[in-house]
């Protein structure tokens, strides 16, 4: 049939939150084939769904069946109840076997998924941090080693590969109405903790805006990494005020050890190291970005803010 | 609750300043305007506004207590410019005795950003409190950031080393890093040597116990003999700006010469300054 004949954009981990909304804006225009092991109910019918491991042998068939003309690869995962030693398996192994495919098939384009928060919060950033910043995120947090792992493998595939278009991106933190990770479920929190005399600038990017950045991505010609910025800089105060959060000030030597205790016998779902982003700067300079795609984020700053709401709102 | 406290305690501060700048209210008040984004603050988490109540303890001690006299203010040249001082008294006043200064008598008055030590990032308050009022962990990329910005940025070359000297070393100044020189060749930004005479009578220092400062995770711990600043009388000589041309790139060697011709006019204005005054408390 014709769907062979068709060139497609393989997407890992589409069944996640963040895939789901890039599947909605682009199938209209791409064929995609999804690789995940959960599987995705109420994917849209033209999507082609492989619910498999990205580490099993078989997860190469995709690549043999179909003429892929680029991967994004977003079938990274944090979650810091996890065994570190799976964690590290499934995201690095995973990321190696995917760039292996695309070497080996001869795709063109990769597009991978990182993360600003490579770089790591720490009193001894600059408050823009540039691409080229090295990345001290495991220096204080060793949760994050593989992340840094796969952004680097990514990075050191660019290097080999200058005959394929090796895109990574490090958006700020991702917010959204459907968005489970750290930061969105921290600003969900009725009562959060902030640390009192403590207040850093924020970035945040609406789940929407990092979707489309991915989609920018595919754009030929485009290769390198990229800071992703979403519509500016807040104070944490401001974020919560916008919320309406009633934050809970705790002195931070004692929150740290408290946290600690509290996340251990899981009455809380954030480790202690986590407590750097409401301390401490992780911020980035996406000015490149900005400059090669023309960005410009659809959320406003207010809107990405309550988006975190936005289901609970809804329901 | 305290969030409407603290509040009124910065508006009742903000008022004390425009109270105490006189005839230069107004001119103050428009600096406070500038505009900074739909939730009060510049992406470096800057408050114009909130710098003016910030900054009223200081002008109370710029005014009252440490009645501070300049020479020359009006060579500060407009655009991005580096103002270099010497650093001394323990706590950073000079800094700041600087920066009213270029509040209070500079025409247009102009907000000085301040490169601060990497270790006021992790001080509760303080940390806020900073970035708040405009002053920025001191990294090349912050600098080169404020400076393409066309702002005018303090900076004091000795580092610690300067603010923690003793009695005995007073008015003499210690090894200057070569940062500053690359940034200003780099972003092509003039130089103002400022003397601040009267900042080392303000904290006499006679030991400095280092190791127990590592300790306490403080840079230095200096032994004063008073436990309060004392009230000496400070004079600012602000310097004619300095040009130079060259490589970012250069070697040390050739950088350290442009240094060594930045700190022998600033230890020059230091030696004219000290000559001048009569005494050190009036």
């Amino acid at each position: 049939m014709s769907t062979e004949a068709r060139q497609v954009v393989v997407v890992t981990g589409i069944s996640g939150n963040l895939g789901r909304t890039l599947t909605k804006l682009l199938h209209r225009t791409e064929r995609i084939v999804g690789l995940d092991r959960r599987p995705f109910a109420g994917a849209p019918k033209d999507v082609e769904l492989f619910q498999l491991d990205l580490r099993k042998k078989k997860a190469e068939d995709v690549f043999r069946i179909h003429d892929v003309k680029a991967v994004i690869h977003m079938g990274i995962m944090h979650d810091p109840r996890m065994s570190s030693e799976e964690h590290h398996s499934f995201n690095v192994v995973g990321t190696t076997r995917v760039l292996d495919a695309v070497a080996k098939y001869g795709v063109k384009k990769v597009v991978v998924l990182s993360s600003a928060n490579v770089y790591g919060p720490s009193p001894d950033n600059s408050n823009f941090l540039s691409e080229d910043a090295p990345l001290m995120a495991a220096s204080r947090f060793s949760g994050v080693r593989d992340l840094i792992e796969v952004d680097m493998l990514a990075h050191g595939f660019f290097w080999r590969h200058p005959d394929i278009e090796t895109v990574i991106l490090r958006p700020v933190h991702i917010v959204g109405p459907s968005i489970r990770n750290a930061p969105s479920n921290y600003l969900r929190l009725r009562y959060p903790w902030v640390l009192a005399g403590f207040d850093p600038m924020l970035q945040l990017v609406h789940q929407e805006d990092a979707a489309r950045a991915m989609v920018e991505a595919l754009r030929p010609g485009l290769k390198g990494v990229y800071n992703v910025v979403g519509p500016g800089e807040v104070p944490l105060s401001a974020v919560l005020r916008e919320l309406g959060r009633t934050p809970i000030p705790v002195p931070h030597p004692i929150a740290r050890p408290l946290l600690g205790t509290l996340f251990r016998y899981r009455l809380a779902n954030f480790p202690p190291p986590e407590l750097d982003h409401i301390q401490f700067l992780c911020m980035v300079d996406g000015s490149r970005w900005t400059a090669d795609v023309g960005w410009v984020p659809g959320h406003s700053m207010k809107d990405t803010i309550r988006s975190v709401d936005g289901e609970r709102a809804a329901a | 609750m305290f969030e409407r406290l603290s509040e009124e305690a910065r508006q009742r501060l903000k008022r004390l300043t425009l109270e105490m700048a006189g005839d230069r209210a107004p001119a103050l008040e428009a600096l406070a305007q500038r505009s900074n984004g739909e939730f009060g603050v510049d992406p470096f988490g800057f408050d114009p506004d909130y710098a003016l109540s910030a900054v009223a303890p200081f002008v109370w001690l710029y005014k009252k207590y440490f009645r501070v006299e300049t020479h020359g203010i009006e060579r500060v040249p407009s655009g991005r410019v580096f103002l270099v001082g010497n650093h001394a008294g323990q706590i950073p006043i000079d800094g700041a005795m600087v920066g009213v200064a270029m509040l209070l008598e500079h025409d247009p008055p102009r907000l000085v950003r301040a490169m601060t030590e990497k270790w006021a990032a992790s001080l509760p308050y303080v940390s806020t409190l900073f970035a708040r009022s405009g002053q920025i962990v001191g990294t090349p990329e912050n600098c080169r950031r404020l400076l393409q910005m066309g702002e005018v940025v303090m900076v004091f070359p000795e580092g610690v080393k300067g603010i923690s000297k003793l009695w005995p070393e007073r008015y003499q100044l210690k090894d200057f890093g070569l940062g500053f020189m690359r940034l200003a060749l780099e972003t092509g930004t003039p130089i103002v040597p400022v003397a601040i005479i009267g900042s080392e009578e303000q904290a006499p220092a006679l030991l400095n116990l280092r190791s127990v400062g590592k300790l306490i995770g403080f840079p230095a711990l200096p032994v004063t003999v008073t436990p309060l600043p004392l009230p000496a009388k400070y004079r600012l000589y602000f310097g004619d700006p300095l040009t130079f041309s060259g490589s970012a790139d250069d070697e040390d060697t050739e950088l350290d010469k442009k240094v060594r011709v930045v700190k022998t006019t600033l230890q020059g204005l230091i030696q004219q300054g000290l000559e001048e005054r009569k005494n050190v408390f009036w």
